[in-house]
């Protein structure tokens, strides 16, 4: 799927990237190795890192150990002027006294196009991105997603090897921002460059990302394509911040056939995939729609509490008897009968469905 | 003390006084508490009307009414009397007094400025001098303040606090000190003369270098502020972008900076020239007594010839000359907005 054979030329490698400001390391031994083409995702909450990762690469701040590479060039001494990577900036930063056009047209100068090609470029960009017409706007005289747009466009228009965009939709609407995503892939699929997003939304680096790198204090906690994340988190932080996730500590147990291990939690022995040593304290990470509620059968006791109706499905919390809460959501039965408020019901735990992941 | 004591009444109200009766202590305060309502509406309206009057008395009683003095010292002639200038208004007089003062007032005083070649070099040397001086003030401040605007958010406050702490001392005693430094003998000199760059004291105090170095000296934290003020204040992604898109320092400083900061620019600009049109402590320090500028002519109109009327004269067409600058400033800012309100379209 990454067309890493197709562009060798825009193939990004971090290795051992450290970035310190006084006594905090804001990125710490970062190493990533990007196939060209690829729409990459860092992923984080704000101070995690991702955005001082992502100005190393666009050369506003110079790493303090490490190197990074744009296939054969290491770009580490590079000045921002000199990198064939662009950068969206989550402001825009926009000119404010240039036109839409003056705006594309800025970063063409230097490249040895003449007059006429410089112009062409310029119109093939404002059609990229929808725009013709409104070349001799000012940028305030734009709306929120026009600018977005002129922003995009102009990061491009120097036909970059790796375009880096810092939280492209952050600055948009909800409605906005959905339509948006759509049109940032169908460009990247047609230009076939390389794409690195920073963004802290889940739900937009899974909508938009081939692979998504996690980053939790200055690393890179766990870098692959969203399912494998969703499914198979490597920690409880990654587990947490891709979705809502039940989280239940317990005790390992001894390995089984069929890589299958029990658990001894509070609410008894869960069966469940991962890997570990016997008697260390672990936890089992489990998606609440991968929990099956229902009135009678197997599974661990409890009384539902809550049923919110949710359109598409309905969303459940049980209590448990040790006064614990676990949530799940199941889709919505063609017909037959939803538990309701005050049951007992059976919260059965699929064994596949249920991480084992450190404590 | 005692005489106040004697004369206010006694402590506490009238209520609890025992010399007046109760009721009338009571209808005494029902009637404070409703001048009390009746003043606090006229409270607000008055210090609304204070709010908007106030700059204009001030403007009025600071600036118009000697203004107008001015306008007619400039107008009246010269006499040898208390004071010396004719005529005076004599308030007793009537309508012929009214008559008769107006029609000695006339427009001498301006006919002998434009007679004379004395003041019309004198304003364009004040001018010339002026404008030099801007535009030194615009090489040096403009690197300055983008220096500072790009400083660290630690060092800023400081740089700021270190253009500012010059105004702690009196103007008259740091222009004075560039004396001791300026003069053959002086510091500058002799620093040169050690390092061999020149082989007898060059004369730079009481030449219109001296003004310059003066002036450029004495007005650079007007060019650095307003310029700081607006730099600082630009989105450092700004310059980020254009490096991004292949701009180097330079280009980025000349097609993204500083056309931002143009506002600033002209804003210290002018807040330098036109104080500088008229400074009269600078060149009569640091320029020796060849030093042409109006600024210095006024004076001694005034003082050395105690001829007000040409003084004032001098004064008003001084006037004339700065709000030029202000005028055209305004007249291009507000074709810059009506451009920038059409080119959106």
């Amino acid at each position: 799927m990454h067309a890493s054979t197709s562009h060798p030329e825009q193939r990004l490698r971090l290795e051992r990237v450290t970035k310190r400001f006084g006594t905090h390391t804001a990125v710490d031994a970062v190493s990533l190795d990007l196939a060209g083409g690829e729409f990459f995702c860092l992923l984080g909450p704000s101070g995690c890192g991702k955005s001082t990762l992502l100005r190393m690469v666009a050369g506003f701040e110079t790493p303090d150990s490490g190197a990074i590479r744009l296939d054969q060039t290491d770009l580490t001494a590079l000045p921002p002027h000199r990198r064939p990577v662009n950068m969206m900036f989550q402001s825009y930063a926009l000119f404010p006294h240039m036109s839409v056009a003056a705006n594309l047209a800025y970063g063409l100068k230097g490249l040895g196009l003449s007059r006429v090609q410089s112009a062409e470029r310029v119109r093939a960009l404002l059609r990229l991105v929808r725009l013709e017409g409104f070349e001799a706007r000012r940028p305030e005289k734009l709306s929120g997603g026009q600018r977005q747009r002129v922003a995009l466009a102009r990061a491009l228009a120097r036909e970059p090897r790796l375009l880096l965009l810092d939280e492209p939709l952050g600055a948009l609407d909800r409605a906005l921002r959905e339509e948006t995503q759509g049109e940032l892939r169908a460009i990247q699929r047609r230009l076939g460059t390389s794409f690195v997003v920073v963004t802290h939304d889940a739900e937009e680096a899974m909508a938009l990302a081939d692979r998504i790198g996690v980053m939790e204090r200055g690393r890179l906690v766990q870098v692959g394509p969203a399912r494998e994340l969703y499914e198979r988190p490597a920690s409880r932080y990654v587990a947490g911040l891709l979705g809502d996730v039940n989280l239940i500590d317990g005790r390992l147990g001894r390995p089984e056939p069929g890589g299958i291990r029990s658990v001894e939690t509070a609410l008894g022995f869960l069966r469940a995939s991962g890997e570990g040593e016997a008697g260390n304290p672990v936890v089992v990470a489990i998606r609440p729609e991968r929990l099956v509620v229902s009135g009678e059968g197997a599974g661990l006791q409890g009384r539902l509490t809550e049923a919110t109706f949710l359109g598409d499905r309905i969303r459940y919390r049980v209590e448990m008897a040790n006064g614990s809460t676990l949530r799940a959501s199941a889709a919505l039965p063609a017909a037959g009968p939803v538990p309701s408020v005050g049951e007992t019901v059976a919260v059965a735990v699929p064994a596949d469905a249920a991480r084992i992941l450190p404590a | 003390m005692s005489g106040l004591s004697q004369q206010a009444p006694p402590t506490g109200d009238d209520r609890s006084s025992p010399v007046a009766p109760a009721h009338a202590g009571r209808r005494a305060s029902a009637e404070r508490m409703e001048a009390g309502h009746r003043s606090a509406s006229m409270q607000v309206k008055v210090s609304r009307g204070l709010v908007r009057g106030l700059p204009l008395l001030w403007l009025a009683l600071f600036f118009l009414v000697p203004f107008a003095v001015t306008l007619k010292i400039s107008f009246s002639s010269p006499a040898t009397a208390q004071p010396p200038y004719l005529p005076v208004l004599e308030w007793d007089g009537g309508l012929e007094g009214w008559r008769e003062f107006f029609e000695a007032l006339d427009f001498q005083n301006y006919q002998m400025i434009a007679a004379d070649a004395l003041y019309r070099d004198a304003a364009l040397s004040s001018l010339g001098y002026a404008a030099l001086a801007t535009a030194i003030l615009v090489l040096i401040g403009t690197p300055t303040a983008y220096a500072m605007a790009r400083a660290s958010a630690r060092w800023q406050p400081i740089l700021v606090a270190l253009v500012i702490v010059p105004f702690w001392t009196s103007f008259l005693i740091r222009v004075y000190a560039w004396i001791a430094i300026l003069k053959p003998e002086g510091l500058l000199n002799a620093a040169l003369m050690k390092l061999g760059l020149i082989a007898a004291p060059l004369p730079i105090l009481d030449s219109p270098f001296g003004v310059l170095i003066g002036l450029t000296y004495a007005y650079l934290p007007f060019m650095v502020l307003p310029l700081y003020a607006v730099m600082s204040r630009l989105d450092p992604a700004l310059t980020e972008a254009a490096a991004d898109l292949g701009a180097a320092r330079a280009r980025a400083f000349f097609t993204i900076t500083l056309p931002l900061s143009l506002p600033g620019l002209a804003a210290g600009a002018l807040l330098c020239f036109i104080p500088m049109v008229g400074e009269f402590i600078i060149p009569d320090l640091l320029g020796g007594s060849e030093t042409l500028m109006l600024g210095r002519v006024l004076w001694s109109e005034f003082f050395s010839n105690r001829d007000w009327p040409l003084a004032s004269a001098v004064a008003v067409l001084l006037l004339i000359l700065v709000v030029g600058p202000v005028v055209l400033f305004r007249e291009a800012e507000l074709r810059r907005e009506e451009a920038a309100e059409g080119g959106g379209r």
